[in-house]
């Protein structure tokens, strides 16, 4: 079926170059007998807003302190902008970080926050203050140069770490779980503001997260981490759809894994024999070892569709609902396909009534081929 | 009947009001603190007033005149033995808070961010001088500083001096030393406190934001940590303007205090008011310059903004 609606592939945003900002090189951090980095090695482009994510412990955070020069590699080199980090101490990085608890100084007013690290450079003429006014300015915080550091919100004492970092003009600014102390709706926010003003300064971000969704919403791309190794960097569409092995798929969000035998393998495909989904072919995916004949099939919960009536797919399978979860626009519908050991999610949207399917009902589910992932077991 | 009738509510009230006056929370308060609180009015309190009456009475020989004068406080505040005694015991007590705070400051701070996981062990040597005697802690410092002690028989040892230097005992710099080693526990503690409170992440701040380790020290550690130093001098300083022991044994002709003073008129010169005038008039001085100390201190930390 040709596109009859010719869809932008591309995230929007402002046009990126090519070069590199973040050159990491084979970096390695032990403690002791435990790698909190073990070898990793990563590129992150200029202006570009880039995403480490991963659970908690699996060294990105320590990756970010490393480039900021908070810590140093065990082994293995970093070189920011080109010009390589050793032996540079984190006061003359041209990196500046906003911090979890973001640091906001309690004995200084915003203002003063703000103009911190400018007050050393001995600016002339007013520019000190002009340039703490336009800082304010980009994260809406004009007014409230006077106020107090422990008399602001969470939201603004965020605003105020950020201008604080900003008014730097650094290569790269650094964000460390930037937005997990604000509340769901003022993170959702956030992450929109962010987004747009890293568009609008053009400064190459690099934050840390330990959620997909964050990630997925404001990163050009994303390097998912696990124990200290980059599991897969890509663009968030990617990551997400065409994850590299079954920990990035469970990560990011919910997939149904289907047992598959490989029928066949070549360069770029692959066919997998499978008990509910048939025989499928495949895109290879890069990072591929195919380990004694086996794989695993994945497919997200959205990409299975409920077929209403007599409707008819060309690819569909069939089965029987035994639990069903309302969550408001959308139903999350648990249904059994005979010969798979598990059953299969299946995340379908409201308007059509999904919510009042019975359990119990026979139903028919249709997918897309291009859905299915194949992963390393 | 009307009595009887118009009597028993309010009755009820008051028992109300009575148990309600026992669960409330001042009353608790007042009831768990007035052991203490006897024992302060008793011991403290009642003494000092008795000191500022005799202080407006005058000493005939073994008797005293009860008549009020101000005769007392004439010779304490205009006597040149007198002032001269207080002001040596204000810039001794002064100097001895100010080297105090800042010795104890760099202690305070290596425990608190290299101590690691020693602090407890480090806070628990520097309690171990306190296990001895303060009266000991004052003779062993005349035994480093006196005329065949440890520190003239070093310098001749080195060569630095052909014979022993009297300069180092009995005078008002001995004062200080000992006074300066006998308090330091006493500075480094609230130093110590104040700088655990020091968010860490907010030197990392200055750090990102430019600043080397000495700039991140002056513009972030040391102002909040202030209020250890606030709390700190006056510490020091408000007990050392009334030591007598120190200047006693370390102090010999030139180390004299007006603490030294007041015990003599209490004692073998036999003038209680006069002693009682001297102490009142000490009394006063030292809370006018705790509060200065602590005001000047709160400004510099506004400056250094």
């Amino acid at each position: 079926m040709p596109d009859q609606l010719q869809i932008e592939r591309s995230q929007p945003g402002r046009p990126q170059s090519d070069r590199p900002m973040i050159e990491i090189r084979n970096v390695i951090r032990s403690y002791g007998a435990f790698k909190a980095l073990d070898d990793a090695s990563l590129t992150i482009r200029e202006g570009e807003f880039f995403s480490l994510l991963g659970p908690s412990g699996c060294g990105k955070t320590t990756l970010l302190r490393m480039i900021a020069g908070f810590d140093n590699p065990t082994s293995g080199s970093i070189a920011v902008g080109g010009q390589p980090m050793e032996g540079i101490p984190a006061n003359r990085r041209p990196t500046n970080m906003v911090f979890q608890s973001y640091a906001i100084f309690p004995h200084l007013d915003v203002e003063q926050n703000v103009a911190y690290g400018l007050k050393r450079l001995k600016l002339q003429g007013g520019e000190e203050k002009r340039r703490v006014e336009e800082a304010l300015t980009q994260v809406s915080l004009t007014g409230l140069g006077k106020r107090r550091a422990t008399e602001l919100s969470g939201g603004q004492r965020q605003r105020v770490a950020l201008a604080r970092a900003l008014v730097m003009r650094p290569k790269v600014l650094l964000l460390d779980e930037p937005l997990s102390a604000l509340d769901k709706k003022l993170r959702e926010q956030m992450q929109i503001e962010l987004r747009r003003l890293q568009q609008a300064v053009g400064i190459t971000f690099v934050l840390v997260t330990h959620d997909q969704y964050e990630a997925l919403a404001m990163s050009d791309r994303i390097a998912v981490m696990f124990g200290g190794r980059i599991a897969q960097v890509a663009s968030p569409k990617e990551i997400y759809q065409r994850p590299v092995n079954r920990q990035v798929a469970d990560f990011l969000g919910g997939m149904n894994f289907v047992k598959a035998e490989i029928v066949e393998e070549n360069g770029a495909s692959l066919v997998v024999d499978t008990l509910g989904f048939g025989r499928v072919k495949t895109d290879k995916p890069k990072a591929f070892v195919g380990t004694g004949g086996g794989a695993t099939l994945g497919i997200r919960p959205e990409r299975l569709r409920v077929l209403w009536d007599n409707a008819t797919a060309k690819f569909e399978v069939a089965g029987k609902v035994v639990e069903r979860h309302y969550f408001g626009e959308i139903t999350h519908l648990i249904v059994e396909i005979p010969g798979l050991e598990k059953p299969l999610s299946v995340t379908e949207t409201n308007d059509f009534g999904a919510d009042d399917i019975p359990v119990g009902t026979s139903i028919r589910l249709a997918y897309d081929p291009e859905a299915l992932v194949a992963m390393a077991d | 009947m009307t009595v009887a009738a118009e009597g028993s509510p309010p009755l009820r009230m008051t028992r109300a009001r009575r148990n309600a006056l026992l669960q409330s929370e001042p009353v608790q308060g007042f009831a768990l603190i007035s052991p203490t609180f006897l024992y302060a009015l008793v011991l403290l309190v009642l003494p000092i007033l008795v000191v500022i009456a005799h202080s407006f009475w005058t000493q005939h020989y073994l008797t005293i005149d009860g008549t009020f004068t101000l005769e007392n406080y004439r010779v304490a505040l205009t006597e040149p033995i007198y002032r001269d005694l207080l002001w040596r015991s204000l810039y001794i007590s002064l100097t001895v808070s100010f080297f105090t705070v800042v010795l104890a400051y760099p202690i305070a701070y290596f425990i608190s961010f290299h101590g690691g996981r020693h602090k407890s062990l480090w806070l628990f040597l520097i309690t171990i001088p306190f296990w001895t005697s303060y009266l000991l802690r004052v003779m062993s410092w005349k035994v480093i500083l006196g005329y065949n002690g440890v520190l003239n028989s070093g310098l001749m040892g080195l060569g630095v001096i052909d014979e022993p230097s009297t300069a180092l005992l009995y005078n008002s710099s001995a004062v200080i030393i000992t006074l300066t080693h006998a308090w330091a526990a006493f500075a480094i503690l609230p130093i110590f406190i104040s700088l655990e409170k020091v968010d860490r992440t907010l030197v990392e701040a200055a750090t990102d934001l430019g600043d080397g380790p000495l700039r991140s020290f002056l513009r972030v550690t040391l102002p909040l940590s202030a209020p250890g130093v606030i709390s700190a001098a006056p510490i020091v300083m408000i007990p050392t303007v009334g030591d007598y022991v120190t200047p006693k044994l370390v102090g010999g002709k030139d180390g004299v205090m007006i603490a030294n003073a007041i015990q003599a008129q209490f004692g073998k010169a036999a003038n209680w008011p006069l002693g009682a005038a001297l102490s009142v008039t000490t009394m006063v001085i030292v809370t006018l310059m705790a509060g200065a100390t602590v005001l000047i201190i709160r400004a510099l930390q506004r400056l250094a903004r």
